[in-house]
C-alpha cells in the first residue's frame, strides 16, 4: 500500500445563506494514508490560505466521534463510505489513490446552509426544548437507588442514548426526516421509569415541533439507521409510532 | 374532535392512514385472490361466473366494496400530500447520491410503484368493473347457470398481447409495492419486536411474491392455454 | 492584594452545611430581576445555566458550538466517581475526599475537596431522575467499577460514554428552561472580553460567529465555564474548538490565574502519526486493567520493529520489558495517569520507543486473551478495539495496541474562592476553567464530578450570597464600559486582518505547541524553560507581524476565530512557563527534573511550596506578579506518593 495519495476533490462553496453555492473542485496531493478525512481538508485549506484563498468551512469540534459537530456528505452518503463511524474517525486509506471525492454539506429544509459545507441544526435543539427531558428541578430528587430499573431497559435506553444529534439521519433520508433522532429521545425516557409521568405529554409535542420545523415524513426506506454513526435502532421508530398514537388517543 | 384532526394533521397520522389503509387493501387482495382462483375450474367458467355475481349483489360485499373506494382514494390522497411534503422537505438536492448502499430500491421508489399499481387497478377497473356494473363496448351473454358470463369477458381480454403484457407489468409494481409495503405498515403502527419482526418481514416477503404471482397466472394461462 | 481563600471556620465535614446557613439568600420574587450570564454549556455550564433557570434568575448562555450539546465534556468516556458506597467495599465521604487530596499530590484546598465528595452522592440521585441511563446490575440498581487505580469501586459509568450522558442530562435540563424562557440561548457565540463596572463584573463582549457582530450583554454576575486550555500544546486530545480565551481575557481584567503549569498528560492515547495530525485520540484508562505496557529490552530491538523488520508478536518474552510491572511491582500497569506517561516517555527517550516515530509503547493484550478467550475481551473492550483499528487499521487482538502520553487535562485555572468566585467580585468559574479541586493531578472520573456539583450544587448557593449585595437596577449596555470594550475589541479583530503576513494560523499554533510539549511538558527544567519562555516571546512578537488571516470579519470566518484564540494561547503559555519556573519542585503533573528521587521518582518539596500560585496580570509588557496562597492541610497526613 503507497504511504501517501492524491485526490481530485470537489467540494460545495457558498459564502454565505443568501448566496447561491456551487461546486469547485481542488487537488491535493501527497496525503499520508493515516490521515484523517478532515486531517486533509485542514491540509487543503492550509494551503490555499497560502494562496489567498477563503478555506473551506466545515463543523467540527471533538474529532473523536462523539460530539456530533461534523457533518459531511461525502461520495453520495453522509458521513463517508465506512459503517457506524463519523467524519472525523473516516481515513484516507479508505479512499483510493487518485480518486474524486465530492464533499456536499447536509441537504434540507430544515437545515439550512450557513456557510460552505456548515449547516444551521438548530431545528434538532428546539425538537429537545419542546419536551426532551425530564421536568425535575436540581436537587429534590430520591437516592438513585430508589427506583429500580431492569437491566434491559436500562440498555435499550442507553443504546437510543447515543444518538449524537448529528443529524446524520435527515441527511440520509430521500424526505429528509427526523424521525430516528426524535424517537432516539422519545424511546430514552419511554423506557426509563424517570420519564413515564411526562410519556404522553413528550411525544405529542416533540412529534408537533418536528413537524413545524420541516422535517419530511417517515417512509422506512431504513437509510437512517444504515447511515447512523451510532447504531441508533429503526425499532425506536416504532416506539414513538406507539408512543404517539397511545398519546393520541388517551390523553 | 379537536384531537382527531390534530392527529391525522400530523405526519405521523398521516402516515397511520397510509398504513391501516395499506393493509385493508392487502387483505382485499387475499379475498379478491381467493375468488379469482376459480378461473382455474374446469367448468367454462360456470364458478367464475357464479362467483362475479355473489360479489355484486350481497349486501355486506357491496358494503365493503364502498370501504374498498374509500381506501383506495385515501391510500392516493395521503400519499400525494404526504410526497410533495417530504419532495419539499429537501429543496436542494444531492449532487452525488448513494442511496442504494442504505436502502432498497422499492422503498424508495413506493410514489413511483403506487403510479403504477393505480394505473394497473383504473385499466383493471375499466376493463371489468366498469362493463359489468355499467355496461360498456362489451355484449354479456348469459352462462348455462343464468348468470352473466364474465368468464368470456376475462378470456378475451387476456388473450391479447396488450392484456398480458400490462397486467405483468401491474403486477410487478404491485409486487415490489407490497416488497416495501406489508412490512412497512406494521412499523408504522409500531408493531417492531425482536420476536415478531423478523416473522413480519419473512410473511411480507412471501406474501408480496406468492399474490402477485397467482394473479398472474390468470392471464399467462389464459394466453397461452386458453 | 491579598488572597482570601473564604474557607468557613469549623470541622472539615461540618464547613459546608454551615456555610450553606451562612449565605445570603435572594428573596424569591426579587431573583427574576436578576440576570445571570454563564459561558459555555459544558457539564458545569449546562447545569449551571439550568439551575439558575430553575431558581428563577434571568439567564444568558453562551458556547461557541452550534448548540449546547456539544461542548467538550462529552467526551469523556470514563465514569463519574461518587461516594455512595453501594458496593459496602468501605468507601465514604472521607475517603473520596482523603483520594482525591492525595492524588492530587496535595496541592489542593482541603475543604473545596470535601464538599465536592459530600455533593458527589446527590449528582447521582440527580442524574438519574434526569433519566441518564446508567449502567445497572441485573437486580435493577446502579452498578459500578474501579477506575484509575482506586481501590473501591465507586465510579459510576454509562457504556464508555458517560460524558456525553451526562452533558445530555445537562442539556436536557437546559432545554427546558429554555423552553420557559428562563434561558435565553447564544450558540455559535464566543465571548471576547468581560466588562467590569465599578470594580465588578457586569457583562461581557461576544462576537457572533455567524454574522461577526460584536455585542454587549449585561448582567449582574458572570460565570465562566468554558474549561481548559489543553490546545496550548497544538496537539491534545480536546476538542479543536477548545480554547483559554475566555478565562484568559478574564485574567487581563484582574482575575487570578491559579497554578497554569499543572496540566495533566493522559498515558493511553493513541501516538502521532505524523506531522500532518491535527488532533489526538484518547484510549480509555480501563484499557489499562488487562493490556500490559511494554517495550523491547534492547535498543537494536526497538529498531528493527520501527523499520518494520520486525513483527511485535515475534519479540520473544525474554526481550520484552513490561517496565511499569518491574519498576511498581504493587500497582504494575495500574500506577496513576502522571506516573505512566512519564515512564513512557523515559523508555522512549531511551530509544526504546516503537512505531514509526520512535514515539509510542506497546499495550499488549495477548496475555489476556490467553487468559479469559478473546469473547470476554471483546465484551469489555470491543468498542475501543474498533476505534482503534479505525484509526490505525491494525487489529489489536491479533497485534499489540500503540499508546503514548497525550495532553488531556488542565488542572490550573482561574483561582477562585471557596464560592468560587475569582478575584474579580461577580465573576465566577466553574469545572475545568476554574484551579480548585484536582491540586497538581486529577484523577480519573474527577472532572465530571467537579464540573456537575460546581453547576447544580455550589454556584446556585454562593451566587445567590453574591447578589444580595448586588443592586437591582440594570446598567445598560450603552454605557461607556461597553462601547470601551467593544472598541477594544473590534481594533483588536481590524489589527489582525490587517497583518496580511504569509504564515498561517495554525503554522504558529503548531511552533507553540512544539516549543510547550518539548520544553513545559512532561519533565521541565530550568534551563529548558528559559529558553520555551525567550521562544514564546519571539514567537508572539512574528506572529503580530507576519500571522495571515483571510476572509473578512462579517462572515464565519474559521482562521479569524482561530487568530484570537492563538494569540491568546501565547500569552498563556508564557504564563505556563513563569509558574513552571517558580515551582522549583515535582508535583503531580509537573515534574522538575531538579526535583527527583534518587530512584527518578518525583520528589515534592511540601516546606517550600505548599501553596496555590495565584498571578496576577500587570499590564502589557510587564512580568506577571506570583501571589501566595497558603495551603493548610488538618485532616490528612501529608506523605510521599509511591506505588512500588
Amino acid at each position: 500500500m503507497e504511504k501517501v495519495r492524491n485526490y481530485t476533490l470537489k467540494i460545495w462553496r457558498q459564502p454565505n445563506a443568501q448566496s447561491k453555492g456551487e461546486f469547485k473542485t481542488y487537488e491535493v496531493k501527497n496525503i499520508s494514508t493515516g490521515s484523517s478525512f478532515l486531517e486533509m481538508l485542514d491540509i487543503l485549506n492550509e494551503e490555499i490560505s497560502e494562496a489567498g484563498e477563503d478555506p473551506v468551512h466545515f463543523d467540527h469540534d471533538c474529532r473523536e466521534g462523539i460530539c456530533g459537530m461534523c457533518s459531511l456528505f461525502i461520495n453520495g452518503r453522509p458521513h463517508g463510505p465506512e459503517e457506524e463511524i463519523t467524519v472525523c474517525q473516516l481515513h484516507m486509506r479508505t479512499f483510493p489513490n487518485n480518486t474524486t471525492i465530492t464533499i456536499e454539506p447536509w441537504r434540507a429544509k430544515a437545515f439550512p446552509v450557513i456557510k460552505d459545507l456548515i449547516v444551521d441544526r438548530s431545528a434538532f435543539d428546539r425538537i429537545i426544548q419542546s419536551g426532551g427531558f425530564v421536568s425535575v428541578n436540581t436537587g429534590s430528587v430520591p437516592d438513585g437507588n430508589a427506583i429500580p430499573i431492569p437491566k434491559q431497559n436500562a440498555d435499550l435506553a442507553m443504546d437510543a442514548a447515543a444518538c449524537i444529534g448529528c443529524g446524520a439521519c435527515v441527511a440520509a433520508c430521500k424526505n429528509a426526516s427526523a424521525m430516528l433522532f426524535v424517537s432516539a429521545k422519545v424511546s430514552q425516557l419511554a423506557l426509563l421509569p424517570q420519564g413515564q409521568v411526562e410519556r404522553k405529554k413528550r411525544a405529542l409535542a416533540m412529534v408537533d415541533q418536528m413537524d413545524k420545523e420541516g422535517f419530511g415524513s417517515c417512509t422506512n426506506t431504513g437509510a437512517c439507521e444504515a447511515e447512523c454513526p451510532k447504531g441508533i435502532d429503526l425499532s425506536n421508530i416504532a416506539r414513538m409510532n406507539r408512543e404517539y398514537f397511545t398519546a393520541s388517543l388517551t390523553s | 374532535m379537536g384531537w382527531f384532526i390534530k392527529i391525522f394533521g400530523s405526519s405521523l397520522g398521516k402516515k397511520l392512514l397510509m398504513s391501516l389503509t395499506g393493509l385493508f387493501l392487502i387483505s382485499f387482495l387475499t379475498v379478491h385472490l381467493i375468488g379469482n382462483l376459480s378461473v382455474f375450474s374446469q367448468d367454462g367458467g360456470l364458478a367464475f361466473n357464479a362467483y362475479a355475481k355473489f360479489m355484486s349483489t350481497n349486501p355486506l360485499i357491496s358494503t365493503v366494496s364502498y370501504l374498498l373506494y374509500a381506501s383506495i382514494i385515501l391510500h392516493v390522497i395521503v400519499a400525494i400530500v404526504l410526497t410533495s411534503a417530504n419532495k419539499s422537505a429537501r429543496p436542494v438536492k444531492y449532487k452525488q447520491l448513494n442511496a442504494k448502499d442504505n436502502s432498497s430500491w422499492e422503498s424508495r421508489s413506493m410514489a413511483l410503484l403506487g403510479i403504477l399499481v393505480l394505473a394497473f387497478i383504473l385499466l383493471h377497473l375499466k376493463d371489468f368493473w366498469w362493463q359489468y356494473k355499467f355496461g360498456g363496448s362489451y355484449q354479456f351473454s348469459e352462462d348455462a347457470n343464468g348468470n352473466r358470463d364474465i368468464y368470456a369477458l376475462v378470456i378475451q381480454q387476456f388473450s391479447t398481447t396488450f392484456g398480458l403484457a400490462s397486467y405483468l407489468i401491474g403486477l410487478l409494481a404491485l409486487f415490489f409495492h407490497l416488497k416495501h409495503g406489508f412490512q412497512s405498515a406494521f412499523q408504522t403502527l409500531g408493531i417492531n419486536h425482536n420476536k415478531y419482526t423478523p416473522a413480519i418481514k419473512n410473511i411480507g416477503l412471501a406474501y408480496s411474491i406468492i399474490v402477485p404471482l397467482c394473479f398472474a397466472s390468470m392471464p399467462v394461462y389464459v394466453y397461452f392455454f386458453k | 492584594m491579598s488572597l482570601d481563600s473564604k474557607i468557613p471556620e469549623g470541622p472539615l465535614a461540618e464547613k459546608w452545611t454551615k456555610h450553606q446557613f451562612n449565605l445570603k439568600l435572594v428573596n424569591p420574587a426579587n431573583k427574576r430581576k436578576y440576570d445571570i450570564i454563564v459561558v459555555g454549556t459544558g457539564l458545569a455550564g449546562g447545569s449551571a445555566a439550568a439551575s439558575f433557570g430553575e431558581l428563577g434568575y434571568n439567564v444568558k448562555s453562551f458556547c461557541y458550538q452550534d448548540s449546547p450539546r456539544r461542548a467538550h465534556s462529552i467526551a469523556a468516556q470514563g465514569g463519574i466517581n461518587a461516594a455512595k458506597n453501594y458496593k459496602n467495599d468501605g468507601d465514604s465521604v472521607f475517603r473520596l475526599f482523603y483520594d482525591t487530596v492525595k492524588g492530587g499530590d496535595y496541592r489542593s484546598r482541603e475543604a473545596n475537596v470535601h464538599r465536592l465528595s459530600e455533593v458527589s452522592n446527590n449528582i447521582i440521585d440527580q442524574c438519574v431522575a434526569q433519566g441518564v441511563p446508567f449502567a445497572r446490575e441485573y437486580g435493577g440498581l446502579l452498578d459500578n467499577r474501579s477506575f484509575g487505580g482506586a481501590q473501591v469501586s465507586r465510579t459510576f459509568y454509562a457504556r464508555g460514554q458517560t460524558g456525553q450522558q451526562l452533558l445530555l442530562g445537562a442539556y436536557s435540563a437546559l432545554s427546558r428552561q429554555i423552553a420557559a424562557g428562563k434561558v435565553t440561548m447564544f450558540t455559535r457565540t464566543e465571548m471576547l472580553d468581560v466588562v467590569i463596572i465599578d470594580g465588578k463584573a457586569r457583562g461581557i463582549v461576544t462576537r457572533n460567529m455567524v454574522t461577526g457582530k460584536i455585542e454587549s450583554h449585561s448582567a449582574h454576575a458572570v460565570v465562566l465555564a468554558t474549561g481548559g486550555y489543553g490546545n496550548v500544546f497544538f496537539l491534545s486530545t480536546n476538542a479543536m474548538g477548545c480554547n483559554a480565551s475566555a478565562a484568559w481575557r478574564a485574567y487581563k481584567k484582574g482575575a487570578f490565574f491559579g497554578n497554569p503549569c499543572y496540566t495533566q498528560i493522559h498515558p493511553t492515547c493513541i501516538p502521532v502519526h505524523g506531522d500532518q495530525q491535527s488532533k489526538l485520540t484518547l484510549m480509555s484508562e480501563s484499557l489499562r486493567n488487562d493490556g500490559r505496557v511494554w517495550v523491547p529490552k534492547e535498543l537494536s530491538v526497538s529498531e528493527k520493529l520501527r523499520r518494520g523488520e520486525l513483527k511485535p508478536k515475534d519479540v520473544a518474552e525474554e526481550d520484552r520489558d513490561y517496565y511499569l510491572e518491574r519498576i511498581y511491582p504493587s500497582f504494575g500497569n495500574l500506577v496513576p495517569r502522571d506516573v505512566a506517561s512519564r515512564n513512557a516517555k523515559n523508555v522512549c527517550d531511551e530509544g526504546r520507543g516503537v512505531g514509526e516515530t520512535g514515539l509510542a509503547v506497546f499495550l499488549d493484550f495477548r496475555d489476556a486473551i490467553a487468559r479469559d478467550g478473546e469473547d470476554t475481551i471483546r465484551a469489555k473492550y470491543g468498542n475501543l478495539f474498533q476505534m482503534y483499528e479505525k484509526i490505525t487499521a491494525d487489529n489489536p487482538y491479533k497485534t499489540p495496541m500503540m499508546i503514548y502520553p497525550a495532553v488531556h487535562y488542565t488542572m490550573g485555572g482561574l483561582w477562585v474562592d471557596y464560592n468560587l468566585q475569582t478575584t474579580i467580585p461577580g465573576l465566577f468559574a466553574a469545572g475545568e476553567c476554574n484551579f480548585s479541586d484536582h491540586g497538581a493531578n486529577r484523577l480519573g472520573a474527577s472532572a465530571l464530578m467537579q464540573g456537575l456539583a460546581d453547576g447544580y450544587f455550589v454556584l446556585p448557593y454562593t451566587i445567590g450570597d453574591y447578589l444580595t449585595g448586588v443592586p437591582i437596577k440594570k446598567i445598560d449596555t450603552d454605557h461607556e464600559a461597553f462601547t470601551e470594550a467593544e472598541q477594544v475589541i473590534k481594533d483588536r479583530i481590524h489589527k489582525l486582518l490587517n497583518i496580511k503576513g504569509t504564515k498561517t494560523v495554525d503554522h504558529f499554533h503548531k511552533e507553540l505547541g512544539k516549543i510547550m510539549w518539548e520544553k513545559c511538558g512532561m519533565a521541565r527544567n530550568e534551563k529548558r524553560l528559559k529558553e520555551a519562555k525567550v521562544e514564546i516571546q519571539q514567537l508572539r512578537e512574528e506572529y503580530w507581524k507576519d500571522v495571515k488571516i483571510l476572509g473578512v470579519n462579517e462572515e464565519l470566518n474559521m482562521t479569524l476565530e482561530k487568530a484570537m484564540r492563538v494569540a491568546d494561547f501565547m500569552e498563556l503559555g508564557e504564563l505556563m512557563v513563569d509558574d513552571a519556573l517558580d515551582r522549583k519542585e515535582s508535583c503531580g503533573g509537573h515534574f522538575r527534573e531538579e526535583s527527583q528521587t534518587e530512584e527518578g521518582e518525583a520528589k515534592r518539596d511540601d516546606e517550600n511550596f505548599s501553596y496555590v500560585s495565584a498571578w496576577e496580570f500587570k499590564g502589557e509588557g510587564a512580568p506577571a506578579k506570583l501571589n501566595k496562597e497558603a495551603l493548610v492541610f488538618e485532616n490528612v497526613k501529608l506523605t510521599q506518593r509511591s506505588y512500588k
